[in-house]
């Protein structure tokens, strides 16, 4: 290439409907990670990345996906605005190439405004297998702006891709646009309104949003008090425009549509009419009124059987691993004369705490994840929200919300963010605050510890793991109907507003890349663990280490801490030594077990434990009984959400009050629910 | 072949298919749906239901769209009688 473009930089922007991949083309060409999924509203953010072509930088910024540019929901948003605000010097449109014809809708809109467009057909390997065949050359023909075929998951066409992008802004291809598509009065109301917006590039576009009454409202937010004569005008003669024409908003979008249907019609023929048979034969059994609520729960008992099963290996692995190490640590401790603090507070406190997470925690996470992740690259995702939404309906809210829950069980804080596909603000608000109902991974291997030891621990193996994924699928199962009650009782006593209407794509099936996917999410989780464990269990462990060993007045400020809560702790079923550890674990839901243990054996009836089952034993001699399993068990559950998620729930809801709700409400349920266990069992023992 | 009745999209049977006639007149449901580019004329296939009855899974321009029924029975809908 013989122009070189020294000090080049450019933004570009990936715009699309939601689930077309294109933050998979984002991380094919920035080389970035982001995390994807089969399903719509998998990103709710902007994010950014860079890419070198051509000796120039370009800066790429990753949107959610959006089927409008006017927003309904606070993710569409972010995407709204960047599209019609802030395109940068180019604006690359991702679509689905095995659904074009709802993809176009979007293009066309977004081609009115600018000139400097490339369209992305994305998933073309997946097309031509289904036989769909796409005319490119006529679609760019049509549309007035260069078209590339990519596969961004096998990361073919991307070259293509760049260079396409690399004219556009270099101005070596000029985009154009093809006018006369809409009917005579729209032609004339926005013609007369153009005639106002003398000058500007995007007159056009502009003048047809502003036929459209949610849109001139968006428009005139943004464009506020620095708007010009012109401008006002034209809002002004819009405004009566539409009041003359009712309908014409429809209309546009009407023409739109049949033009996109006319478009889709010339560059598409499909080889074989019938190439979604198989997914409707895969959702006749996932989603049908026999079978599909019994698979969903079968499903995620696999997925907690292959857990619990794979979790145990590592875990006695690790854990051996780090009593060696600690032998070593102890001897060198020796050797260079250390004494007995700092002994104490680096090994027995710092490293053993550490030591304890990434033995008893990690495993379970760093299996479940995965294997969670798979079902969602799959499209398994919106066929639960799909099933579930009748529960969902009858209290009082959106089907989305099951989505947002499900993302819950990965990460509280990201169902949290995810809670931004949920248009209406009520149930927004709501699917917050019973986000923290369901138990993020940071929670299981705390219950399948005390599954497998307490509850199941007496059945004999082959069965026993199985017989401990059916109680975590109840204890689940249990959590859901809860926020479902919460919920419902919320959304009574909120005032009704206007409710969303619920619309969810149900996106093809996909087979996943299972093990670039296992691998990748396995390494990703696993580096996420290591370094939360590290910011945060070593200083907690160090903090209980300090805590156990400063004394006033005879007993030390742990056992003072703890025989303060030992009371009410009494009342729910649990002991002051285990509701302090969830109130010391407020930083991280990983680090509660751990700390537990650690003033378990700072308390000195026992030092260490070679396994699962010796875990036991340590709590049944610190007066653990089945009730004080069954009550932990619930409180890991339902109790208040861990700092990150609380940071979060404040930064999406941005009010104090329903944060402290929020952490309030599943407590208060953790309680109560403890209190019965604790009752029942008093009175049946 | 009877006369094309007009029905609402609700009761619309799994495996029938219609056209569109008239969207809801919810401005934000009807600008979503056109979004996913349904409008009058549009072909619109009913064809999952889910395990509790509602939501229902249409099939329109190339996408399994999910929509309950209170949102449905706004959508009216042209089948032609008996096939």
């Amino acid at each position: 290439m013989l122009d070189k473009c020294v000090n080049g930089k450019y933004d570009i922007l990936l715009a699309g409907n939601p689930n077309v991949g294109k933050s998979t083309v984002f991380n094919a060409l920035t080389r970035s990670n982001r995390h994807t999924g089969n399903w719509s509203g998998k990103t709710v953010d902007a994010a950014q990345g860079s890419c070198r072509f051509n000796s120039c930088e370009f800066i790429l910024t990753d949107i959610p996906g959006t089927y409008s540019q006017t927003a309904v929901s606070p993710d569409e948003e972010v995407a709204g605005k960047h599209i019609l605000y802030d395109r940068g010097d180019c604006i690359v449109i991702v679509v689905d190439g095995t659904s074009l014809e709802r993809n176009l809708n979007l293009v066309l809109r977004i081609s009115e405004s600018t000139n400097k467009a490339v369209l992305c057909v994305n998933m073309m390997d997946e097309a031509r297998k289904k036989k769909i065949y796409i005319d490119t050359d006529e679609l760019s023909l049509q549309l007035g702006m260069p078209v590339v075929p990519v596969s961004a998951r096998s990361k073919k066409g991307l070259d293509e891709l760049m260079q396409a992008v690399y004219d556009v802004v270099t101005g070596k291809r000029k985009c154009f646009t093809i006018k006369h598509r809409y009917d005579e009065d729209i032609e004339k109301a926005a013609q007369g309104i153009e005639a106002e917006l003398n000058g500007r590039d995007d007159k056009r576009a502009l003048s047809l949003m502003l036929l459209d009454r949610q849109e001139r409202k968006s428009l005139s937010e943004h464009f506020g008090i620095c708007s010009t004569d012109e401008l006002k005008s034209a809002f002004e003669n819009a405004d009566a425009l539409t009041e003359r024409y009712n309908d014409i908003s429809d209309r546009i979008n009407e023409c739109t549509v049949k033009e996109c249907e006319r478009i889709y019609k010339l560059c598409v023929s499909l080889g074989n009419e019938n190439y979604r048979q198989n997914d409707r034969k895969i959702d006749k059994i996932l989603t049908s009124g026999k079978t599909g609520i019994p698979i969903m729960l079968l499903l995620f008992m696999l997925i907690f059987y292959i857990t619990m099963v794979g979790a145990n290996y590592p875990s006695e692995w690790l854990k051996s691993l780090f009593d060696i190490i600690e032998v070593w640590l102890r001897e060198l401790f020796v050797k260079y004369g250390a004494d007995s603090f700092w002994t104490g507070l680096i090994i027995d406190g710092m490293y053993g705490t550490l030591a304890s997470v990434i033995s008893v925690m990690l495993p379970p996470m760093a299996i479940f994840f995965p294997l969670f992740t798979l079902l969602e690259d799959l499209g398994y995702l919106p066929r639960v929200a799909f099933n579930l939404d009748g529960f969902f309906c009858k209290a009082g809210t959106n089907g989305k919300q099951a989505l947002t829950m499900m993302m819950g069980f990965g990460c509280n804080a990201c169902g949290v963010t995810g809670c931004r596909i949920i248009g209406a603000e009520r149930e927004r608000k709501l699917a917050v605050l019973t986000n923290n109902f369901s138990p993020c991974n940071g929670r299981f291997p705390t219950m399948i510890a005390l599954i497998s030891t307490f509850i199941v621990g007496s059945v004999p193996q082959p069965f026993r793991s199985f017989c401990g994924a059916g109680i975590l699928v109840g204890v689940i199962a249990l959590s859901i109907i809860l926020s479902l009650l919460v919920t419902k009782l919320f959304s009574v006593i909120m005032t009704k507003s206007n409710a969303e209407s619920f619309i969810l794509e149900l996106p093809p099936y996909r087979k996943p890349q299972i093990v670039k996917t296992l691998v990748r999410s396995l390494f990703d989780k696993t580096a996420k663990v290591l370094a939360r464990a590290v910011i945060v269990a070593i200083p907690a462990g160090a903090l209980i280490w300090l805590l156990a060993n400063i004394s006033i007045g005879g007993s030390s400020l742990i056992e003072s801490f703890t025989s303060v809560l030992e009371p009410f702790a009494g009342v729910i079923g649990l002991d002051g030594v285990i509701l302090a550890a969830f109130i010391l674990g407020f930083p991280a839901n990983e680090i509660v077990f751990p700390i537990a243990l650690m003033i378990y054996s700072s308390s000195g009836s026992m030092t260490d434990y070679e396994s699962l089952s010796e875990l036991h034993n340590i709590l049944i001699s610190n007066g653990w009984t089945i009730i004080t399993a069954i009550c932990a068990l619930i409180f890991t559950v339902m109790h208040f959400p861990c700092s990150t998620t609380c940071i979060t729930i404040y930064k999406e809801t941005k009010n104090l009050k329903w944060t402290i709700l929020s952490v309030i409400v599943p407590t208060l349920c953790g309680i109560i629910c403890c209190m019965i266990v604790n009752l029942l069992g008093q009175i049946f023992a | 072949m009877k006369q094309s009745p007009l029905i609402t999209l609700d009761e619309l049977d799994i495996g029938q298919s219609g056209l569109v006639c008239s969207l809801p007149h919810k401005a934000e449901l009807k600008r979503r749906l056109m979004a996913l580019g349904m409008i009058a004329g549009t072909r619109i296939t009913a064809v999952n239901k889910s395990p509790c009855g509602d939501p229902t899974a249409y099939f329109f321009r190339g996408a399994l769209i999910a929509l309950r029924r209170k949102d449905a029975k706004n959508i009216t809908v042209a089948v032609s009688g008996i096939q």
